[in-house]
């Protein structure tokens, strides 16, 4: 039996890497002389917390393949530290819009892209810029073709993100950067989910711009950062915070000095790790969804089939609602794309973007798995799911006339 | 959000979950809410001779508070006359399943349903006593 409760929302968050704490306790203290504010440019205590800022900078845009193509060197100085992805993202997106104004005033991004690039659209939309959601396909991929076929002459920015968090569908964006460098766009991806998770190189993939957190990688809360791309084509921002002009004028703000260290550690942690973990991660996955699908029947996966993250699995349990099943399943923290557990009262837009229905999407779970997933924890989450779906559906008057041959998309139901 | 420690009692060990045979005349069914909305309440109940609920079934799709909301209503209508069962409000049930704002349409649809049971039942005999 494993120990309870357990944690299977390593999309949301994850936990703080042992290793990384350890990292991070000596910026915090008097007696290591590591506390100093990194922007001290007199005194040996800013000078050691410029220094491990730097070392994290370096390990960070060495995961992302920020290097300088001629030397291979990590290029540093295109990591700008802000609080977290929210904060890259508007910095991205605003940055770049008030930038490039004159240039254009077309933005386009993806309908299940995070409501931190949405959001942001919209304001900018309101400042009278124009911008396109374009569609995604039933698995939740934008397809390189649509990027082209949306692209005018105004068009500044791409927006697209790496892998979405609800169904972890993971976006071509080598083929979409190809088609943006040619015309002459700028291409930002929201690349928190995907970090050390999938394949992702800013050289390679002609990506100008990246959000990226440190608590989505076992790093903690409250930093992230965003890479700015510094040559072919040298990316200009205008600031959106605006101050003592640290982190080159780009973000004001004294620096999280530990969160950054942590972030670092996190970064190299995932570089040396994260393929072997990766492997296991997917493994364990695919055999969470095995298990299950052996004993539970009418259950679709949402998202795309091979090219997801690899801790992602996201499944409607059809004729069961989804906050019922998580209450059902209280031991085991997941998440839902059900209305019910959203304040919005509204289900996942996510998953109606995919075109699923609302009522697969009020069944619908997201398990996200991760380092610290064991496969005792997966044996025990399926048998518990799968009794539990099972009893649910004995509940439910949807199965009952599924099971009498009752077509539920015939009846005239009572919408309220 | 947290649930309360009666709707989790009622999620977790519901009342009456079961079916009557909905062609008994005896037997009142109500089907409301939608999928497409994330609940669906069924609610049956069987009239006895003396005119009183004897039993009542119910099978929910829907959060843990629907379900909650649909199993203490077979619970209070059992005994209870129509005219009696008919005047269960909705605001009952919120009050006695602590629900939070945002649950309250569950209660909602648990009146419904109720009503919409009766309703079936009434119908069934006023069917029955035209076709004598």
């Amino acid at each position: 039996m494993p120990k309870l409760p357990i944690y299977m929302d390593y999309h949301a968050t994850t936990p703080v890497d042992p290793r990384v704490i350890e990292t991070m306790l000596p910026y915090f203290t008097l007696e290591s002389g590591k506390f100093g504010n990194a922007a001290s440019r007199n005194h040996v205590f800013g000078w050691r917390a410029e220094e491990a800022v730097e070392t994290a900078r370096e390990e960070i845009a060495q995961l992302i393949g920020a290097v300088d193509e001629k030397t291979g060197q990590p290029d540093s100085k295109s990591i700008v530290f802000t609080s977290g992805a929210t904060e890259s993202d508007n910095l991205a997106l605003k940055g770049v819009a008030e930038f490039y104004r004159e240039k254009g005033n077309h933005i386009i991004t993806s309908k299940i892209e995070h409501k931190a690039i949405l959001d942001t659209c919209k304001r900018l939309e309101k400042e009278g810029f124009e911008v396109t959601y374009l569609d995604v396909d039933k698995h939740g991929m934008v397809q390189p073709e649509q990027v082209a076929a949306a692209m005018t002459d105004k068009t500044i920015l791409v927006s697209l993100m790496l892998a979405n968090n609800e169904v972890g569908t993971i976006n071509p964006l080598a083929e979409i950067g190809k088609l943006t460098r040619a015309k002459g766009v700028l291409l930002h991806s929201d690349a928190v989910q995907g970090i050390g998770k999938v394949p992702f190189d800013v050289n390679a993939m002609h990506v100008d711009l990246a959000s990226l957190t440190a608590h989505k990688m076992y790093g903690p809360k409250g930093v992230g950062a965003l890479y700015v791309r510094r040559s072919k084509p040298r990316v200009r921002l205008t600031a959106q915070m605006d101050g003592g002009g640290h982190e080159r004028g780009l973000r004001s703000g004294t620096l999280n000095v530990p969160g950054i260290v942590g972030f670092g550690k996190a970064a190299e942690l995932m570089r040396t790790e994260g393929k072997a973990e990766n492997e296991r991660i997917r493994g364990q996955r695919d055999r969470l969804h095995a298990l299950i699908g052996k004993r539970v029947d009418e259950i679709t996966l949402n998202g795309h089939p091979t090219e997801r993250l690899p801790g992602n699995l996201n499944v409607s349990f059809n004729f069961v609602e989804g906050e019922a099943l998580m209450m059902a399943i209280k031991d085991v923290a997941v998440s839902s794309g059900s209305a019910c557990t959203s304040a919005s009262l509204e289900p996942s837009y996510v998953l109606r973007a995919l075109g699923i229905g609302e009522e697969a999407a009020h069944s619908s779970i997201r398990f996200g798995l991760g380092r610290f997933t064991t496969d005792e924890e997966i044996d025990y989450v399926a048998d518990l799911v799968s009794r539990q779906v099972g009893k649910l559906r004995e509940m439910s008057p949807l199965y009952e006339m599924h099971k009498e041959g009752i077509d539920l998309k015939s009846v005239q139901w009572a919408a309220h | 959000m947290a649930y309360s420690e009666k709707v989790i009692d009622h999620t977790e060990n519901p009342r009456n979950v079961g079916t009557l045979d909905k062609n008994d005349d005896a037997v009142g069914t109500g089907l409301v809410g939608a999928p497409a909305c994330g609940d669906v309440m069924r609610l049956q109940i069987k009239v006895g001779d003396d005119g009183k609920i004897a039993d009542a079934k119910f099978k929910t799709f829907g959060c843990g508070s629907a379900i909650a909301s649909s199993s203490l209503a077979t619970e209070w209508l059992k005994g209870k006359s129509l005219d009696e069962a008919e005047a269960i409000k909705n605001t009952q049930i919120v009050e006695e399943l602590n629900l939070p704002p945002v649950k309250i349409h569950c209660s909602v649809l648990a009146e419904d349903a109720i009503k919409s049971a009766i309703a079936d039942y009434r119908a069934k005999q006023a069917a029955r006593k035209s076709a004598t």
